[in-house]
């Protein structure tokens, strides 16, 4: 037999874990990542430099480095401070998880806060008269118009930045963590087959994609309905 | 400087550059047989080439590195073995970096090229035939040099992505920057400092790619004139 799946099934509970660390991991760096994105989404498309360059820079350099050395940069770079080891904070920053949650975070803030900051930007300016006419102030204007409108249509690319974090949750496994791609790489490493090790991960990931796509085309459904072509 | 590691790292950064390249044009290719496979009325070739961008493009680049790396030397070691080859077979680092990455962004790319084409209007490839061309002289003469200014944009972001996934390469033992100041930090306990400098030297390679892809843009667009809202 050229392929052997027995072993496969056996540690399949395994991967099932390593499949709910995955999502654990999804979901926090996604929720910390967008609360990051709307206020840097909100620099970003200020008029004044001096509040929109600090935030350009910051996505600039986010979006032009590996999310790789993000991470080396959290998990392994800050330990060689005394200051941050003596720290309150050190319980958390010496944990892989923590680690792993934070550089992602901060990966996905640069890259949703520059789509919704494109997307603010194409809201259409009878919306805008229409609310200043109204008598709005900037801040009701931005709570009740800009942003409720400009999240519901950054949804779509939205959906596939979540399939890109889905991606890069697996450099997790780099740093010590056990997601699917860890269980992979210790069935692999453990009874020495990576080929169906990594096939199997390989597979899990598609069927959290085409899950998470699914779950996209509802939520534009519920959520940009108003946008979607007339049926009759 | 760099407690004597900046030459290693360098060095390094020689090899990612060189990996990025050599990935990119098999990506290239890879990218333009993709999109003239889904552009094929023939329906079993559009549906490999269907097939192929959806399934790399659900799959993790480590996932297929891994993969490819450990899983394809298995794989081929263990087809050997059933031919009767009793040596073990060793897979080089670089050529495994350069075909994942290749095939990976072949998958990418195939799409970004399939939309260029099909915005170049359709008369450009009609008016080439009228005047004799053959299929393969509309293609490189009329095709190709229009739909590459449709493509940059697109191609400019998954050079980008490349060059940034040439970190992961690391992970199966290429000795490129990222894996030189894995070494130097482990030998110094300086991590911060030296992942900063990677860091750096991979923000100068984006920042100098995308000057560079803009010019080329701009080159590409010259004689079509900018709508101005």
């Amino acid at each position: 037999m050229l392929l052997d799946y027995h072993l496969i099934w056996e540690n399949l509970p395994l991967y099932f874990n390593g499949a709910l660390l995955t999502l654990k991991l999804l979901l926090l760096s996604l929720a910390f990542g967008l609360v990051l994105a709307v206020p840097l989404a909100l620099l970003r498309v200020s008029r004044s430099p001096l509040l929109n360059f600090p935030a350009w820079l910051y996505t600039y350099v986010i979006r032009g480095t590996p999310m790789l050395v993000q991470l080396f940069l959290i998990y392994y770079g800050l330990a060689q401070f005394e200051a941050v080891r003596q720290s309150a904070f050190w319980p958390y920053l010496s944990s892989a998880t923590f680690c792993a949650c934070l550089a992602f975070a901060i990966n996905t803030s640069a890259y949703s806060a520059e789509l919704l900051a494109g997307s603010l930007k194409a809201t259409s300016n009878g919306e805008i008269e229409a609310g200043r006419a109204m008598g709005m102030s900037r801040f009701t204007l931005y709570r009740r118009i800009l942003l409720p409108s400009a999240l519901r249509r950054v949804l779509p690319q939205y959906s596939n930045e979540v399939l890109m974090m889905l991606q890069t949750t697996s450099l997790a496994s780099i740093v010590t963590l056990v997601d699917i791609t860890g269980a992979a790489r210790t069935v692999s490493s453990r009874f020495y087959m990576p080929f169906e090790a990594f096939i199997t991960a390989g597979l899990i990931y598609l069927v959290l994609t085409f899950i998470l796509v699914r779950l996209f085309k509802l939520a534009e459904r519920h959520w940009l309905a108003y946008l979607a072509p007339r049926k009759h | 400087m760099l407690y004597g590691y900046g030459p290693s790292i360098l060095e390094g950064a020689w090899l990612t550059i060189s990996l990025a390249l050599t990935a990119m044009a098999l990506a290239i290719g890879l990218g333009l047989l993709g999109a003239a496979f889904r552009l094929s009325p023939v329906k079993w070739l559009a549906l490999l080439g269907e097939g192929y961008t959806t399934l790399i493009r659900g799959i993790p680049d480590l996932v297929l590195i891994l993969l490819i790396f450990y899983g394809g030397q298995d794989l081929v070691n263990r087809i050997a073995q059933l031919l009767g080859y009793t040596h073990y077979i060793d897979i080089n680092p670089f050529i495994a970096g350069v075909c994942t990455m290749g095939f990976i962004f072949g998958a990418y790319l195939s799409e970004t090229f399939r939309g260029a084409f099909m915005a170049v209007p359709k008369g450009q490839g009609e008016a080439g035939v009228a005047y004799g061309l053959s299929g393969a002289q509309v293609f490189w003469r009329i095709l190709v040099p229009q739909m590459i200014r449709l493509a940059i944009p697109g191609f400019t972001n998954n050079w980008l992505v490349l060059t940034k996934s040439t970190a992961l390469i690391s992970v199966i033992g290429l000795q490129d920057m990222m894996f030189k100041a894995k070494n130097a930090a482990d030998a110094t306990h300086q991590p911060f400092t030296f992942f900063l400098a990677v860091g750096a030297l991979y923000l100068v390679l984006t920042s100098v790619s995308l000057l560079a892809l803009r010019f080329l843009e701009k080159h590409y667009s010259v004689g079509i004139k900018a709508a101005v809202l």
